[in-house]
């Protein structure tokens, strides 16, 4: 059998940045009528690595071939012009322009005027093609996050794109979508393209990959058929060890709370009711997981227990001292800790790592005398916490805001866990959302270890397997309500599954 | 109604034409402009430049060449504003306020008694006598056209004005149709949106970002050169008197687009018109303070409704309005 076409080849590719090795002596090589799974942890440089196929990055060293012939790739346009086409994760459509109009911008076969009678026709077909639903004229504001997906993948193949990337195009689907994706990935590699899948969720490149490309630090260690490997060997190659089992002992929890709400009423950012009517206490040294479909109201429950939210009715108590209603200052300073979901937001990009670091406790004695800032303190503590918390950063002085998701999560987590003296309760929402295998161990590891300290923590995720995995106790929310409480010993993924849609926990049980 | 109220209702109508199109063929041009992503806070300096300039070369030449020399000032403040916001990246509103100024100081100097003549008679050393002097220059002729001039109101309207004001009608049909049925067009609103992304699609951002603003210096000169020899052909130094920013005003209530823009100028010439000629007959003094404020008070309404999440979305201001833009 003849073996199909090397549609790309790269070779000892090298790309530094200040103060990182993004890529180092990496190899690639994409086939004809392939879906390629490009398989790493972030910050493992896949994304850079596709970037420079791109030609959004030159690489300090290396060859790129494509089609077998050498080439220099300066820009997008001369990728595009080799038909490589790239959807990142941060779609790059303009929302006020039509389907159509997104999809053609800058296209030189379209003529100066454009005729959009047939322009939405030949774009209708090839819609229809991949089994698709949206109609050309649409306004892309319009559009679901997958259907946006499409668009991007249309604005490409509209170019002749032969050769497509996708950065964790998953991260934006629902499962439903993730499915439709999946089979378009199929029919576009038994169409003849090559199409490379960038991926830190392994049950997907087992799902939908031919090959696999596993990359670590900079480096690709192994491209492998996928049929020859599985989900347990890759992620020991993509972590560089087996992954430690998580042992949550279930403590004994007791005596009074640390902290308690009752009667809690809140409205959402459009001024309705969002929770209803929440009463919860939080015990010392203990876990309680808050599962639900995101919208729910745990959103707002969560960031009045944090001081960002105004309650309408209730009382919150932090170790028998009343917080409702108090300055979110207050709630930090009487010891309440909070992780968000994209921590990005609540970091300042512009401002540097060790700022970031004490962006909470500056006030703190170590830190400040009267109106100064100590800086020698600051930096020597920042280079302490960078060290323990593995944050991966050319120095205590560079921007937050150009670290990977997975470090900056970790800096949230040191400026949260580590520079407060006193912490008694942690609030953490969907604090692994979005990270890689070892960082959402390392999440998860940090709050179990706050935990056995008899830090009570109150842990939001959409992960169920995450919360059975941590929790001593789940709570589950519907439409405002809590409507089912679960002790560790009753925890069972239908009857939290059942909860989660409105049955009460009194009616699972019967 | 009597004859003579409807004879006077009928003047406001033709008044809010010829006071409307000043604002039109300057917003048609600042469209443009705000459609690829630059702000031109310029427009009032553009204008009065374009007034005075035409005060002169009319003066000295006549009509046909003082277009040509308005449109040629126009053409290098465009490009004056667009080698420093866009080749150099500097604020647009510092650049935009300091084009204003100057043009105010340009004007005032242009107009002065001395330089003017010295400026005419080196254009036009045959000039008369008369044309050095005089704070007025010939009013451009109306062009009546056959037949639909003579449609009740309309014709008045419409069809009994000169060139420029129908110039304008055809520039903002034509300019429409570049803006949204054109590739040129979508370039250009893409820019304005995402310039690094159609950079990567292989539009040349800064190309068009220069030729949208020299438009817009063009089409703002040709605005104040309107305002003078099409409209009011009398000297009077600072006689633009903000009408550049009441037509960055129109460019909001139009919601950037060419054709939404006539019936806004027109809303705002009828404005101005009507406050004149009550203020002739003298009805209640503060009514025509009262109408002046009218168009501030229009755009703010309209910026409150563009600030609503769902009229964003739909009809939005160009999202790199304001933002230069350079390659990382």
């Amino acid at each position: 059998m003849e073996s199909p076409e090397k549609l790309v080849e790269m070779r000892s590719i090298t790309k530094r940045f200040p103060g990182v090795l993004a890529n180092d002596s990496a190899s690639f090589t994409l086939l004809r009528g392939e879906v390629h799974a490009l398989l790493g942890e972030n910050g493992a440089g896949k994304t850079t690595l596709m970037n420079i196929l791109y030609g959004l990055y030159t690489p300090d060293a290396g060859e790129i071939f494509v089609r077998g012939r050498r080439v220099q790739i300066r820009g997008p346009k001369d990728a595009i012009s080799l038909g490589i086409g790239m959807v990142h994760q941060q779609f790059r459509l303009i929302p006020t322009h039509t389907v159509a109009e997104n999809i053609i911008v800058g296209a030189r076969d379209v003529g100066f005027v454009l005729r959009f009678g047939r322009i939405n026709e030949r774009l209708s077909e090839l819609i229809k093609y991949y089994g698709w639903s949206i109609s050309p004229t649409s306004k892309v504001w319009q559009l679901t996050a997958g259907e946006k997906q499409q668009v991007e993948i249309l604005k490409a193949l509209y170019r002749g794109a032969e050769i497509l990337i996708l950065d964790e195009p998953t991260s934006v689907l629902t499962p439903q979508e993730t499915v439709v994706l999946f089979q378009t990935l199929r029919k576009m590699a038994s169409q003849g393209l090559g199409v490379v899948l960038i991926s830190h969720k392994l049950d997907e490149v087992m799902a939908v990959s031919d090959r696999v490309t596993v990359m670590r630090r900079g480096r690709t260690i192994v491209t492998k058929p996928t049929r020859e490997t599985n989900q347990r060997e890759l992620a020991f190659l993509m972590v560089g060890r087996e992954l430690s089992e998580l042992e949550a002992r279930p403590m004994a929890a007791g005596g009074k709370p640390v902290l308690e709400a009752s009667g809690l009423q809140i409205l959402d950012d459009k001024g309705l009711l969002a929770v209803k009517n929440i009463s919860l206490r939080l015990f010392r040294g203990e876990i309680l997981g808050v599962a639900g479909v995101s919208g729910n109201g745990q959103e707002e429950l969560i960031e009045a227990l944090v001081g960002l939210r105004k309650v309408r009715a209730g009382k919150i108590l932090l170790d028998g001292v009343e917080m409702t209603n108090r300055p979110s200052a207050d709630f930090i300073r009487e010891g309440v800790a909070y992780i968000p979901a994209e921590s990005l937001r609540y970091t300042a990009a512009d401002m540097t790592v060790a700022e970031n670091i004490i962006l909470k406790s500056y006030r703190n004695r170590r830190f400040s005398k009267r109106i100064f800032i100590n800086w020698k303190t600051v930096y020597d503590e920042a280079g302490k916490i960078i060290k323990d918390f593995n944050i991966v950063t050319p120095s205590p002085f560079s921007k937050a805001g150009n670290l990977s998701g997975g470090n900056i999560q970790r800096l949230v987590i040191a400026r949260e866990l580590n520079l407060q003296d006193n912490i008694k309760v942690i609030v953490a929402a969907y604090p692994s959302k979005g990270l890689d295998v070892a960082s959402t161990e390392f999440v998860q590891r940090k709050l179990v270890e706050a935990r056995e300290k008899g830090v009570g923590i109150i842990l939001l995720s959409e992960d169920l397997e995450e919360l059975f995995l941590l929790s001593d106790r789940i709570i589950v929310m519907y439409r405002g309500e809590i409507v089912g409480e679960l002790p560790r010993q009753q925890f069972d993924l239908e009857k939290v599954g059942l909860m989660m849609t409105g049955v009460k926990g009194a009616e699972v049980k019967a | 109604m009597s004859l003579v109220a409807v004879e006077w209702i009928e003047s406001v109508l033709i008044g809010a034409v010829q006071a409307g199109t000043v604002f039109l063929i300057a917003s048609l041009g600042e469209i443009y402009a705000e459609r690829s992503g630059v702000l031109n806070l310029g427009m009032e300096g553009m204008m009065i430049v374009g007034a005075a300039v035409s005060f002169i070369v009319t003066n000295a030449l006549g009509h046909g060449y003082a277009i040509l020399a308005v449109l040629l000032a126009g053409l290098l403040l465009g490009l004056a504003h667009s080698f420093l916001t866009v080749s150099l990246r500097l604020n647009q509103i510092v650049v935009g306020l300091a084009i204003t100024i100057l043009g105010l100081g340009l004007g005032g100097l242009l107009g002065n008694a001395a330089i003017r003549r010295g400026i005419i008679l080196f254009l036009n050393p045959e000039a008369p006598e008369r044309n050095l002097i005089v704070q007025e220059a010939e009013k451009l002729p109306d062009i009546p056209i056959p037949f639909l001039r003579d449609i009740p109101v309309l014709g008045g309207m419409f069809f009994r004005q000169n060139g420029l004001v129908y110039l304008s009608l055809i520039l903002a049909i034509v300019m429409w149709f570049i803006l949204f049925k054109t590739r040129f067009g979508l370039s250009l609103r893409s820019v304005g949106e995402n310039p690094a992304m159609s950079d990567a699609m292989g539009i040349n951002v800064f190309r068009i970002r220069y030729i949208s603003m020299v438009v817009c210096g063009m089409l703002g000169a040709l605005a104040g050169s309107y305002l003078f020899i099409g409209y009011q052909p009398f000297w009077v130094e600072g006689m633009t008197q903000g009408r550049g920013f009441i037509a960055l005003a129109l460019v909001i209530l139009a919601t950037w687009n060419p054709l939404r823009a006539i019936l806004g100028a027109y809303l705002f010439g009828g404005v101005e018109a009507l406050q004149f000629r009550l203020q002739v007959l003298g009805v209640a003094a503060q009514l025509p303070q009262f109408l002046l404020m009218l168009p501030y008070i229009v755009t703010i309404a309209t910026l409150v409704l563009l600030s609503l999440e769902s009229v964003r979305k739909r009809i939005g201001v160009p999202a790199s309005l304001g933002k230069p833009y350079s390659r990382e």
